[in-house]
């Protein structure tokens, strides 16, 4: 309807009007255009007021002293120094990070690649098995965290009875600096069932001639992993390591729960709790822009940790992005 | 046939045997790391209140009004309604919303087209924390709505990146032929998307909408910031941790909470696995 009143118009203008068919043409690309901003629509709006708007805002706060009551002030570099400088937990949570980044996303490839291999070998009753294997990862972070907090409380845990009955002293887990983070790690490696499905897929995807060729060059099963399978499904593992990268580096909800629900610290409404127990040793840099900004009110800092993490994140997606061309796919 | 055998056939036999056992008690280890905490968690929500203080790893008597009990805790009922809200809600906001962006991102040629998906890429890399700030601040300062799951439900209406790109990697396994076709025959873009191409997308739409059900029960972050100064907003996920600081000592009730926060999602899990398993791999088929 919109379009032929465009076009009349257009073949009803006037003196040098330009032949008939570029007027439509015309027509038809402004209608284009118009289905692909209403098409578009929620996302240009939702990119401009959750992405742009607040993104812009969070390095202007970084630039000012607020609190949530008073004006905010211009305070230049000062909150930038203080993080930099002063403020002791920043670089706990970045060795922290560091350690997760290292060990914990390290024991999640090998073992989700482990668990994938094993999976492909198996041929009675896999369906049973793959569900089996899947079914920690669907688990929700708070829920198992609690689980975890409970599977491996000192006292009375059942992962330290078990120990000690077969004379092996069990650590305190959540509640030892020293034991916290490789906690945490028993945990992340318990809901590896994402990366068990992508390797999966992609060991089935190694062409089965390349086997039989090493096989009959007389390859033994750790020249056949090492120059057949591990050549093949390198992209894969790289994708797993950059994506594991970046969760670690937002890293929020299992760390805090643990924290939380292992030293003691009520939750809920009302009650300041700063993260990291113990001593620091599970704080993550979103926490820190959680207890920067939401108990002690000092958003300018706290926009700074956050200015920080999205630097780190966005390294690491660039890295992803470069690698994995086929990420995008070209849509033809 | 056994003694007709060469000694190199038997060989090989034997050898696949054993590798057939070996792979087999490997996988059954495996099962049992997997599976076990589950056990452990649901045999001690059974237990009586002393016994779960215990180091004991099967319940002497069974008391199955736990759960019960969990279920007439104050705030129990209302969480499950908010997670069930935020959850449902946000999951047909996101899907309606990402559908017709997505469309456009597979089926449109128009300039920007590049850049658009570039930036639905960042957006979907963004950690959520780092706009929190102006975030919390829009909400609470200039909206009103802190205290309530509103700041994470109606965002939902306006897409979500992660969807977006999900469903436009499924769209483009949809041949072209068919959208043309039906442009040939008359059909307008939005006639030609809910007729045709929507039919067609139902394991993709599937797979999103799952992985958003499962992403807005699971939060805990959104609702700590948002709905943290008012119990009666907050969700299972949130509510769970209260729960065991205000039960500090009761590790039964805790793990029958756990339980039946861990319940909903499996049962989902379950009932829409083939939905599930096939949208994820048609949509890595192009990915």
């Amino acid at each position: 309807m919109s379009t032929d009143t465009l076009t009349t118009k257009a073949a009803a203008a006037p003196a040098a009007a330009p032949p008939r068919g570029r007027n439509t043409l015309r027509a038809r690309r402004r209608r284009d255009a118009l289905r692909t901003l209403a098409f578009m629509s929620p996302w240009l709006i939702g990119f401009g007021v959750f992405f742009v708007y607040p993104l812009v805002s969070t390095v202007y706060f970084s630039f000012m002293r607020y609190d949530g009551l008073n004006p905010p002030t211009w305070r230049g570099t000062e909150n930038w120094v203080y993080v930099f400088t002063d403020f002791p937990q920043l670089w706990p949570a970045l060795t922290n990070t560091l350690w997760l980044c290292l060990v914990m996303v390290g024991c999640r490839v090998v073992f989700g690649l482990g668990i994938g291999l094993l999976i492909t070998k198996i041929k009675t009753g896999t369906g049973v098995f793959r569900t089996l294997f899947y079914l920690p990862y669907l688990a929700p972070p708070v829920a198992a965290t609690l689980a975890f907090v409970f599977l491996l409380n000192p006292g009375t845990g059942p992962v330290n009875s078990l120990l000690e009955s077969v004379g092996v002293p069990g650590p305190a887990w959540f509640t030892d600096p020293a034991w916290s983070k490789p906690a945490l790690t028993v945990l992340a490696v318990w809901g590896v069932g994402d990366l068990m499905v992508i390797f999966m897929a992609a060991l089935l995807d190694v062409p089965k001639e390349q086997y039989e060729a090493a096989e009959l060059d007389g390859a033994s099963a750790w020249q056949r992993f090492r120059y057949v399978t591990l050549p093949n499904i390198s992209p894969i593992v790289l994708f797993a390591v950059v994506t594991g990268i970046i969760g670690a580096m937002q890293y929020y909800t299992q760390p805090i729960v643990a924290s939380k629900v292992a030293s003691g610290v009520m939750g809920g409404s009302g009650v300041t709790f700063v993260p990291g127990y113990p001593e620091d040793s599970t704080l993550t840099l979103p926490q820190l822009i959680y207890s920067l900004g939401f108990s002690q009110f000092n958003y300018g800092a706290a926009c700074v940790v956050a200015l920080v993490l999205l630097a780190l994140s966005m390294a690491f997606t660039a890295l992803l992005m470069r690698r994995r061309g086929g990420l995008i796919g070209s849509g033809d | 046939m056994t003694s007709s055998a060469s000694p190199a056939l038997r060989r090989a036999r034997r050898t696949a045997l054993l590798q057939w056992i070996a792979v087999h008690a490997l996988g059954i280890a495996a099962a049992l790391f997997f599976v076990l905490p589950f056990v452990f968690v649901v045999l001690t929500s059974l237990m009586s209140d002393q016994q779960a203080l215990t180091r004991d790893l099967t319940p002497n008597t069974w008391h199955f009004e736990n759960y019960l009990k969990v279920f007439h805790t104050d705030g129990f009922l209302l969480w499950w309604r908010n997670s069930l809200l935020y959850a449902g809600l946000g999951t047909v906001l996101v899907v309606v919303s990402s559908i017709p962006v997505a469309y456009a991102l597979a089926k449109f040629r128009f300039r920007g087209r590049h850049l658009s998906l570039l930036l639905v890429i960042s957006m979907m890399m963004l950690p959520p924390q780092v706009v929190i700030i102006p975030m919390y601040l829009f909400w609470a300062k200039q909206m009103d709505l802190s205290g309530t799951l509103w700041p994470l439900i109606i965002p939902m209406a306006f897409g979500d990146a992660f969807a977006i790109f999900l469903l436009r990697q499924f769209l483009l396994t949809i041949p072209n032929e068919y959208v043309e076709a039906a442009r040939i025959d008359g059909c307008g873009e939005l006639r030609t998307l809910v007729r045709i191409v929507l039919p067609m997308a139902k394991p993709g739409i599937a797979a999103v909408a799952l992985f958003q059900f499962f992403y807005c029960w699971n939060d805990y972050f959104g609702p700590q910031i948002y709905a943290s100064e008012n119990s009666t907003a907050w969700t299972l996920s949130y509510g769970l941790e209260s729960f065991k600081s205000a039960h500090q000592t009761d590790w039964n009730l805790t793990m029958a909470a756990t339980v039946m926060v861990m319940a909903p999602v499996i049962l989902v899990f379950f009932f829409a696995q083939k939905a599930f398993v096939e949208g994820v791999t048609l949509t890595g088929v192009k990915g």
